[in-house]
């Protein structure tokens, strides 16, 4: 519910903040609003969550915590398989649905990954993915407060995406749900700990860095592993002579 | 030790032999990353966080195979052209200090995992190919891409790209260089590199 709304806010505020462009990134002309954003997400991240994310490391062994990220990652596949059929993807759809009642059954309802290892490996898709093989633009780069990096289309996308998380649909409990949130987050901070690492060494700005990395990685989900190459990735890099 | 140093002059020697007819791409970076596995996991020093060995390791087995004044031309986009062959020249330096920098920090966090390599698709008078590898960390569910952009050169072939899942590791690097290169000019952006790659070198998350 609050996501919701809080994309609803975004994409609004998004459209009259429309004009305010500086500089960077074609794709990021809001970039004035997301730079706050983004450095306070980052504090967040340092000094909240990635603490906690270390001390879930730290505290429960590495089998539990695969235990725990399998059955996020399961109920997850029953939405990716969704998606898979809407972007026309019957195979990938089958195969998906096909890991959901494997793990569910003799994974003990998730816990374990028995489909990844007999060849059917997961596939990443949610919502905005599908509005991407649509051939909807993703539109203008924005960063929303806890989240992180997205842009109109995928945030759009996430309103579909939370509306189909089983975890929303899996109890009345309003604490229980929220427990199982805040686990699932954790278990994916926990995951990123060495990426953010390698993150801190490679970027000269931080924000401009995770924006053109996530940019690129979205669209190489949208097609898949296999984007056409962008006409620029050559045109300027090469001497005319050439 | 011995052991280990003659083991290693007879595969340097096998690299040189094998580098004389040109290693096909594909084959190229299959060695390289068995090569660099193989060193790792004989090192506890870098496997316990030692950066300096492991920016050692890059710099012997994975730098001669890299072509950075490519990457840096393509990080630098149309700016590469309005730069002297100096600042060319030192833009590439300082362009593979960071990158050897950051991912000698990576390298310490390796762990043995499965790599698949795709099938290379290519013509025999191709000059520029991708090879394609899935690598699967273990206890992972999702495998994760890495694709080497390979041109071939008089001394055989050379990596100038590398993208992890659809993330280049040069091009991301563009809208940076761009706006350091707009705002402070090229030497401002040789500064700005150059003050980067002296910043001491964060410990290996986890451990401090």
């Amino acid at each position: 519910m609050e996501v919701k709304r809080l994309c609803a806010a975004l994409l609004l505020s998004g459209t009259v903040a429309g004009c305010a462009t500086s500089g960077g990134n074609p794709a990021d002309p809001l970039e004035r609003i997301n730079r706050p954003i983004f450095a306070f997400n980052d504090a967040t991240d340092r000094w909240l969550f990635t603490p906690v994310a270390k001390g879930y490391r730290f505290v429960l062994p590495g089998f539990v915590r695969t235990g725990i990220s399998n059955f996020f990652s399961n109920l997850d596949d029953v939405w990716v398989s969704v998606n898979d059929v809407l972007q026309g993807k019957f195979q990938g759809g089958l195969e998906d649905f096909t890991r959901v009642i494997f793990n569910t059954t003799f994974g003990i309802g998730g816990l374990f990954d028995f489909a990844s290892p007999v060849g059917l490996a997961k596939h990443n898709e949610d919502f905005g993915q599908t509005l991407g093989a649509w051939g909807v633009a993703s539109g203008p780069y924005v960063v929303i407060p806890f989240l992180g990096p997205s842009t109109f289309r995928d945030g759009f996308g996430l309103i579909f995406d939370y509306n189909a998380d089983l975890v929303y649909w899996a109890t009345d409990s309003v604490p229980v749900r929220n427990s199982l949130y805040a686990t699932r987050a954790l278990s994916n901070r926990a995951k990123l700990l060495d990426a953010t690492s390698l993150l801190e060494q490679a970027a000269l700005d931080r924000y401009a860095f995770v924006r053109d990395a996530w940019l690129q990685r979205r669209r190489n989900l949208v097609y898949d592993g296999n984007p056409p190459r962008e006409r620029d990735d050559e045109s300027d890099d090469e001497p005319t002579s050439k | 030790m011995t052991m280990n140093t003659a083991l290693g002059f007879f595969l340097a020697f096998l690299a040189s032999l094998a580098q004389a007819e040109t290693v096909p791409p594909d084959v190229l970076v299959k060695m390289i990353t068995d090569d660099v596995a193989a060193a790792i996991r004989k090192d506890a020093d870098i496997r316990a966080g030692d950066t300096r060995k492991a920016a050692d390791l890059i710099e012997a087995k994975i730098v001669p195979h890299f072509n950075f004044t490519r990457m840096a031309r393509i990080a630098m986009a149309r700016n590469w052209r309005s730069a002297t062959p100096e600042q060319q020249k030192e833009i590439a330096a300082q362009f593979k200090t960071l990158l050897i920098r950051t991912y000698s920090t990576a390298l310490t966090n390796y762990r043995d995992q499965e790599i698949d390599y795709k099938p290379l698709r290519s013509k025999p008078d191709d000059t520029e190919v991708t090879v394609k590898s899935d690598v699967k960390p273990t206890g992972a569910t999702q495998p994760v891409s890495i694709d080497y952009e390979l041109e071939k050169t008089d001394n055989g072939w050379k990596i100038y790209d590398v993208k992890v899942d659809g993330v280049s590791l040069v091009t991301t690097y563009r809208d940076t260089f761009a706006t350091e290169v707009r705002e402070h000019g090229i030497d401002g952006l040789i500064k700005a590199l150059a003050a980067k790659n002296r910043e001491p070198l964060s410990p290996k998350a986890g451990k401090s």
